[in-house]
């Protein structure tokens, strides 16, 4: 039991600084994605490349002046920030990471727990991450601010409608809320290739819904309009300064980096990659080659984030509203309907 | 009406069809255009290592010759600061003494010469009112400052070093 939960705590503060370090280089990588689109070099003076940049950039926030306006709401204001960051932060929990790890006869599961409802779980946090914003927004006591954290709100609650229906024909196929299952069932061999049997060929549709969702709740571009700065001043943070803008906006790259995982998990095959049992392997450098698999995957998905910010531009307050309603919702619909009749047809 | 550049596209307000509306293949091809832009090469000029040659017309600092002995062209005639639309030159003349013929080519000098680089526009319009061949606009920069008053330029900073090339596009500035 002991052992057990050294794991565990070793699992959780290993994930939480990967987290963190995704979090910190997504911020670099954010600028220099941004360089090389617009013909660039980006940041390139702070180390090799540039790559001391997030340290840097950490140490101004922390040495900007803290400020609270005279009459925002002090507590409130100081707990926006922090439940953003912490929601950010608590998803992270439930993916599976990996496979598992046979070390000293024990075996050693890549995953801090697999709750069999990791999804209704994931999303249950996530809609909490609202709160952080709408906090920071009414807690500023600024008529910008709050139509910031209104528009952010009424968006995130939208978006998470379509996502959720989204999910429910995934879940349809599969059977089951928990990740780690959901993952381990997309290990199945395809065509002959093993590892490959990935969830995005059997909902395609639902991946684009889900995705396009995940854009909009971490609000990037083209959904970025709680802070659309040119509309709102800055919106739900037009007040904060200092470390606290700088939890806002980590918490958007946390949110990044963990949506990313969630999408690789439920549809791009989590750690499985194709020919992973066909190679002949030892388990544990299968689980390791997986993990790095997944890494890869959230890379991947973290540059789409970014390349789409560089191309798409930002949608009107309507044409944002309409596309979650009456578009994505409908076609989130329609996808359970065509999952169902295909699950009756094919039995 | 034929248009000049040939550029122009006519507005047509038809409805979209089903491709269009669902604006994703719209969407990739914008995407596809950014990602070339990704792997293209950067036309930046990374500035304090690599520096951008200038034209062979381009007009920066000023600077006040010296002819081949090495003796200072101005006569103070002050035909520049008349020249100047920004009234930027402030000129006192002085009196060439006995003995001082190796420094002044003629009887007048400028005791003073002041160049504002605050109301400077460099125009070049000096250069081309001085009959004396004393005044150019050289390939340096005027530099930057903290302080206001040390953008006004006097001789110590215009006047051509002894020993340096007399043509005035060659002249390579000393650093400090």
């Amino acid at each position: 039991m002991e052992i057990f939960l050294i794991d565990k705590i070793v699992l959780i503060v290993a994930v939480f600084g990967i987290t963190l370090l995704f979090a910190l280089y997504s911020t670099y990588a954010e600028r220099k994605v941004a360089a090389f689109i617009q013909d660039r070099l980006g940041p390139n003076r702070a180390g090799i490349f540039g790559i001391l940049q997030p340290l840097a950039d950490g140490v101004k926030f922390f040495l900007k002046e803290e400020f609270i306006p005279a009459h925002a709401d002090k507590a409130l204001f100081i707990l926006g920030p922090s439940v953003s960051m912490t929601t950010a932060l608590m998803t992270s929990a439930v993916i599976p990471w990996g496979n598992s790890l046979e070390l000293f006869d024990r075996v050693i599961s890549l995953q801090i727990t697999d709750l069999n409802i990791g999804i209704l779980y994931v999303f249950a946090v996530v809609s909490i991450g609202v709160y952080g914003i709408m906090i920071g927004g009414w807690a500023s006591n600024n008529k910008f601010s709050l139509l910031g954290a209104l528009r952010a709100s009424s968006q995130m609650i939208s978006y998470e409608i379509a996502m959720g229906l989204s999910i429910i024909a995934l879940v349809m196929t599969t059977g089951t809320l928990s990740l780690g299952e959901i993952v381990q069932q997309q290990n199945g061999s395809i065509f002959g290739i093993s590892g490959a049997s990935w969830n995005i060929i059997y909902q395609p549709l639902g991946f684009l819904i889900f995705m396009i969702c995940a854009f909009a709740e971490c609000n990037r571009t083209p959904f970025d309009l709680p802070e659309s700065e040119n509309e709102l001043v800055g919106g739900y943070h037009t007040e904060y300064s200092s470390m606290k803008l700088g939890f806002f906006l980590f918490a958007e790259y946390t949110n990044m980096f963990i949506s990313s995982a969630i999408m690789s998990s439920l549809y791009f095959g989590g750690y499985n990659f194709p020919f992973m049992d066909q190679l002949g392997l030892s388990h544990n450098l299968v689980t390791i080659l997986g993990t790095t698999f997944l890494f890869a995957k959230i890379v991947m998905f973290i540059f789409l984030f970014m390349w789409v910010r560089w191309t798409l531009p930002r949608f009107r307050y309507d044409q944002l509203m309409r596309m979650g309603w009456k578009m994505l919702i409908p076609l989130a619909l329609i996808n359970i309907i065509i999952t169902g009749l295909l699950i009756v047809v094919l039995k | 009406m034929h248009s000049l550049s040939n550029r122009s596209k006519v507005v047509v307000k038809k409805e979209m069809t089903l491709t269009e509306k669902m604006y994703l293949p719209a969407i990739l091809g914008g995407m596809l255009i950014t990602i070339k832009h990704f792997f293209k090469r950067k036309p930046t000029i990374q500035y304090p290592e690599q520096k951008r040659e200038f034209s062979k017309v381009y007009r920066g600092k000023h600077i006040l010759k010296r002819d081949e002995q090495g003796r200072e062209n101005c006569t103070a005639c002050g035909l520049c600061a008349v020249a100047c639309p920004a009234e930027a030159i402030s000129i006192v003349a002085a009196e060439r003494k006995k003995g001082e013929e190796h420094l002044y080519r003629e009887e007048k000098y400028a005791k003073t010469y002041e160049i504002n680089m605050l109301r400077c526009i460099f125009c070049g319009l000096c250069e081309e009112a001085c009959p004396k061949d004393a005044v150019y606009l050289t390939e340096e920069l005027a530099p930057a400052n903290f302080d206001r008053s040390n953008f006004i330029f006097g001789k110590d900073k215009l006047v051509q070093p002894v020993g340096t090339s007399a043509h005035p596009k060659t002249y390579k500035p000393y650093k400090k």
